[in-house]
Formats: structure tokens, C-alpha cells, sequence
């Protein structure tokens, strides 16, 4: 098992800085400047500033300096919003928007595993086909329509929530989750029944039921830990998208996450929040793939040995 | 020779009946596939409403009353009117939604199937020669699309907005070039496996070239899976585009999609609901009836699934 997890991380060293790599270099070929503004600088001031942020150097020279840099944890300075440091703009911003994203992870599998282990249970009975409904509202309408419309519906015309905004009130946490948690519940759900069919028709759990052994006890002794090998592999892919889909719903409901800077850094070739607010994804998804690759191994011994 | 016993004429015929039993047997899997999809009625009415609202969206402008570019200063923000032929109302620069409508769905389709056709060219082609080819340049391969897959793609699609921004087609080519991933993976595992037949090693032995054989023979034989994850990337695409045109980021005015046309609605939906409800309505038509079109072709393609 160590050694196993040894070779993982190993692996994903060089996948982070080929990574960085890649986001530098199309970064770089964008056209334009994050000092192209309306009135061009005095040339002597544009060269003060081009040698600052070492924009007058060599574009090998460059990556090689930003990489020095991100090794040493130093993300750079940010191009559009002086005076701060790029990792200052995540620290204002990333909190939130994790904190959203790994509520939104918890609820959602949670919700997505017991609504599949039902629609199993209830195969081709209206609490299934209840789930497909939900399942196919949630997987098929993309969420920035799901967000606007429960924001009408329940913050504008039925006012049972705030409709956006952050000021520390839980209540204004429950649409957002709620959008982003939707399409992820839904696919593990999809995932859970569909490996829980089959488990529920192998021939050990026909046993258990000649044995006598109950329903309940079936399920939770026999049953559940089988059927969750296929979606503890959608986990991490999963939750990579819950963080990066919060962007648009930071956008949808004002909330205070690193997704506003992103798009807008993005606008202004501000290089070093682009990719400093992607090497930090990066990094967060090839730790979350690495977790579950393990959850894997132990839950499949085949894995480990392969 | 023929005609002095007969034999001949009876041996042709049994030949003939031969083969009309085998060319029988090798159409019944595709008319096999057709009645399974004939009987999927939310497939057939799926493909019934999405042929119409392609053929709408295709034709429907030369009929219009209202051109998309076309100011009514006499019905701004105007609810649906028959009177002055603004059937879905007028916008807040007296734009016919209507028009503007159909050219927005126009768009979206142009981009999904621009950005689908360049991602099912890169995946089948860089999945078959992977999977051709084999040993160490098959691990080098497939370990980039484990790279491209860590990445966060939502960010990366951002950045390629504003590398390619201004040009829509040029941009859904990035897409394109960013969603062939999935696809390269399914079509190597098909390729592995049909490359072990007999008529591969025929095709060899008699002489074909590597590339012959790859597209010729293999390719040729993934149309099944192929069409059934292009179906399925479709929706994806109009997911992604919209969402970008929903941030701001994709198609500019005055052209319009239907993303950009939900981001205009939903601002004002609060006073102006009849500039939000069509389009949301004819998006979520769209996802909806491709999504049971490619499940449907699933089921009848490769019924072992269900």
C-alpha cells in the first residue's frame, strides 16, 4: 500500500509541471499585454514597469524565473491589482470558494449515495423513475439556468431566501449549494444505482437472502461497499468540478470566491493570477485524484498490484 | 461450361442464396438497431423536435417579418404582440426576440458542430494510432491525455477565450481541440481489442499500409461508439458555449446565442420574463432531446448497457 502510494505521487510530479508548463506557454501566446491600456505609457515608465515584472527578459528566461518562483511558493506579483501579491488575491478568494465547493461535495454525495441505493431498491418503481426525473433536470440544464431560476423562484418572488450576497448568514449559502451540488448528486446517484443493480443480482447476495439474513442487513453488511468501487472513482473528477463550476456560481449570486478574479484577470492578461489560480487548481486536482486512487486500492486489491 | 448438367446453374443459386443469408444476417444488426430506436419513443420524438428546431433555426430567418439587426422604435421592451409581428416580444433595444432567437440557436448549433467535428477528428485519430501502434508510444500518449485531464478545463477554456475571443468559430475549434479527450480514450480501448482480428491481419498480410489498416479497417469499425459519444458531446459543447456567452466571454453582440440571449434575459427577468422564457425553453429543448437521442442510440447500438 505505501509503496503504492509512493509510485502515485511520484507520478504526479511531473503531470504538475508539464501543467505549468502548458498554462504558461498559451498564456504567453495570447495577443496583447496586461499594460495595453487605453493611453499608451511613456516609453521610459512601460520599460521601468516591462523590467519589474521581468516582461523584458527572455521568454525562457521568464519561466524559468516563475518556476523558481512557484517551487519556492512565490506566485508573483498580480498585473492588474497592485500592490498585492498573487498569493494574497488566493488567500482573499480561495477559502470561500473551497468552502463552497466541499460543502456542496459533502451534501451532494451523501444526498446522490442514499438516492441511489433507493431507486435501486425500488428498481423500475415510481421512486425510481422519480430519481431519473431529477437526475436528468440536473445533469441536462446547465446550472447558471438552474441558479437564475430557484434565484427568482425562491429569493424573488417567493422571498424565502436571500437571493444573494455574503455577509456570514448561512440562509445565503443554501441556493448556491444547492445549484452546484444538483448535477453531482445526480450523477453519483446514476452511478450508485446502476452498480447497486448489480451487485443486489449476484449470486452472494441471493445466498445471504437463502440464509434469511434481512433486507437492512443485506444492504449494509453485503451490499453497499461492492457498489461503491465506480463511484468513488467519479469522487475526484467530480469534485474538481464542483471548484471550478463555483465560478459561475459566484458570478450568479455575488459571492466573494476566486471565480470574479479569474475571468477578469483572464480579460486583462494579468499572467501571473491566471496561472497562479491555475497551478493552484491544478495542484488541489492531482492531490484529490492521488486521495482517491488510494480510496480505490484499498476498497479493489486488484488495483494495488497491476 | 455452364448449362451441360445444370449443377452449375444450381450451385450459383444455392451460392446466391448463401449469400443473401449472410448479407440478411450482416444487415439485422443495423435494421436491429433502427426497430430498438424506433421503439424508443422519447428517442423519436427527440430526433422529430430537434430536426424541427434545426430546420427552423436554418430557414426560419428568410421568413421572418423583423431582421436580427432591425430597431422597431415604436415597441421597445415590448411584451409578445401579433399586432406588429413581435411574437415573442421586443427587447430593450427594440429587437425582435423572435429573430434574434432563431440566429442564437443558429449559432449555438454552428459551434457545437464545429466544435464536435474537430473533437471527434483529433480523438479518433489520436486514440486509433495509440491503440495501433501500441507499447511505448502508446504510454507516452495516453499519459498526456492523463496530463490534459488534470487539468482544470473550464480554466483552460477561459484563457483560450481570450487567445481566440473575437472569432466564434475559431474559439469552438478550441473547444474542439480541448473535449477529444474522453473520446481518445474509448476509441484506443475499442482499438486494442479489434486489432487482435482476423481481418486486420488479413488486411496486413495482404500487403495494406499501417495507415490503411488504422483508417480503413479499425476506424471504420468504432462508427458505433463514435456516434454515440459525438451524440453525446453535442450538448456538452452548447453547455460550454452558453456558459461562456453567459460570462461574457463568447459569442459578441451583435451576433447572439442562446447563452447570451439567457445572460440578457435573466438580468431583467424580474420586469421582462418573455425575454428569458424562450430561449431557456428552447436550450433546455435542445440538451434534453440530444441527450435522449444519444442514450437511445446507445440502447439500441450496444443493448448489453442497459
Amino acid at each position: 500500500m505505501l509503496r503504492y502510494a509512493f509510485r502515485r505521487i511520484l507520478a504526479a510530479l511531473p503531470i504538475a509541471l508539464i501543467a505549468v508548463t502548458l498554462c504558461f506557454i498559451v498564456m504567453r501566446l495570447a495577443p496583447g499585454g496586461p499594460f495595453d491600456g487605453e493611453r499608451p505609457l511613456p516609453p521610459a515608465v512601460a520599460a521601468n514597469v516591462r523590467a519589474y515584472y521581468n516582461l523584458d527578459k527572455s521568454l525562457i528566461e521568464q519561466y524559468f524565473i516563475y518556476v523558481g518562483g512557484v517551487l519556492r511558493g512565490d506566485l508573483g506579483p498580480s498585473m492588474t491589482f497592485y500592490d498585492f501579491s498573487v498569493s494574497d488575491l488566493l488567500g482573499f478568494g480561495i477559502p470561500f470558494t473551497f468552502m463552497l465547493g466541499f460543502s456542496a461535495f459533502v451534501i451532494a454525495t451523501i444526498i446522490g449515495l442514499i438516492a441511489g441505493v433507493i431507486a435501486a431498491v425500488n428498481q423500475n418503481r415510481w421512486p425510481d423513475y422519480l430519481l431519473v426525473l431529477i437526475v436528468m433536470v440536473g445533469v441536462v440544464v446547465p446550472n447558471f439556468l438552474v441558479g437564475h431560476i430557484l434565484q427568482l423562484v425562491f429569493g424573488v418572488y417567493l422571498q424565502w431566501l436571500p437571493a444573494g450576497g455574503w455577509n456570514g448568514n448561512i440562509s445565503q449559502l443554501v441556493l448556491p449549494i444547492t445549484v452546484l451540488a444538483w448535477p453531482h448528486a445526480a450523477r453519483i446517484s446514476r452511478l450508485m444505482r446502476g452498480s447497486m443493480i448489480e451487485v443486489l443480482g449476484a449470486n452472494y447476495i441471493r445466498t445471504a437472502r437463502a440464509k434469511g439474513i434481512g433486507q437492512r442487513l443485506i444492504l449494509a453488511r453485503h451490499a453497499i461497499k461492492p457498489a461503491l468501487i465506480p463511484v468513488v472513482s467519479y469522487l475526484g473528477p467530480g469534485l474538481s468540478y464542483l471548484l471550478t463550476g463555483s465560478i459561475v456560481v459566484e458570478n450568479i449570486f455575488g459571492l466573494p470566491g476566486i471565480g470574479r478574479y479569474f475571468v477578469n484577470a483572464a480579460l486583462n492578461r494579468d499572467y501571473g493570477l491566471v496561472l497562479g489560480t491555475t497551478i493552484l487548481y491544478v495542484v488541489v486536482i492531482l492531490v484529490l485524484n492521488l486521495l482517491v486512487d488510494l480510496v480505490y486500492a484499498w476498497l479493489d486489491p486488484k488495483v494495488r498490484y497491476s | 461450361m455452364a448449362g451441360i448438367t445444370g449443377k452449375d446453374a444450381i450451385l450459383t443459386r444455392y451460392a446466391a442464396r448463401l449469400d443473401e443469408l449472410d448479407r440478411a444476417k450482416g444487415q439485422s444488426l443495423t435494421r436491429d438497431a433502427f426497430r430498438r430506436l424506433r421503439r424508443n419513443k422519447a428517442a423519436m420524438v427527440s430526433i422529430v423536435v430537434i430536426t424541427l428546431i434545426v430546420l427552423a433555426a436554418i430557414i426560419g430567418p428568410y421568413f421572418m417579418p423583423w431582421t436580427v439587426r432591425q430597431v422597431d422604435y415604436t415597441a421597445f421592451r415590448s411584451p409578445p404582440d401579433w399586432s406588429k409581428f413581435h411574437y415573442l416580444g421586443t427587447d430593450q433595444n427594440g429587437r425582435d426576440l423572435l429573430a434574434r432567437l432563431l440566429q442564437g440557436t443558429q449559432m449555438s448549433l454552428l459551434v457545437a458542430a464545429v466544435a464536435t467535428v474537430v473533437s471527434v477528428t483529433i480523438g479518433v485519430t489520436y486514440g486509433a494510432v495509440a491503440g495501433y501502434i501500441g507499447g511505448r508510444v502508446d504510454a507516452i500518449m495516453m499519459r498526456f491525455v492523463d496530463v490534459m485531464y488534470a487539468l482544470p478545463y473550464i480554466l483552460f477554456v477561459i484563457i483560450l477565450v481570450v487567445i481566440f475571443g473575437r472569432s466564434p468559430v475559431l474559439l469552438f475549434i478550441g473547444i474542439g481541440a480541448l473535449e477529444w479527450l474522453t473520446m481518445a480514450r474509448i476509441v484506443r480501448g475499442q482499438t486494442l481489442s479489434l486489432k487482435e482480428k482476423e481481418f486486420v491481419e488479413a488486411a496486413r498480410a495482404g500487403g495494406a499500409r499501417t495507415r490503411t489498416v488504422v483508417f480503413r479497417h479499425i476506424v471504420r469499425n468504432l462508427t458505433g461508439p463514435v456516434v454515440i459519444y459525438a451524440t453525446l458531446t453535442v450538448p456538452e459543447i452548447i453547455i460550454t458555449e452558453s456558459f461562456l456567452s453567459y460570462l461574457g466571454l463568447g459569442v459578441q453582440e451583435p451576433l447572439t446565442s442562446l447563452g447570451t440571449l439567457i445572460s440578457n434575459g435573466a438580468a431583467v427577468a424580474e420586469v421582462m420574463p418573455w425575454l428569458l422564457i424562450p430561449p431557456a425553453v428552447v436550450l433546455v429543448t435542445l440538451l434534453l432531446g440530444l441527450t435522449f437521442i444519444g442514450d437511445g442510440l446507445r440502447d439500441a447500438l450496444d443493448p448489453k448497457d442497459r
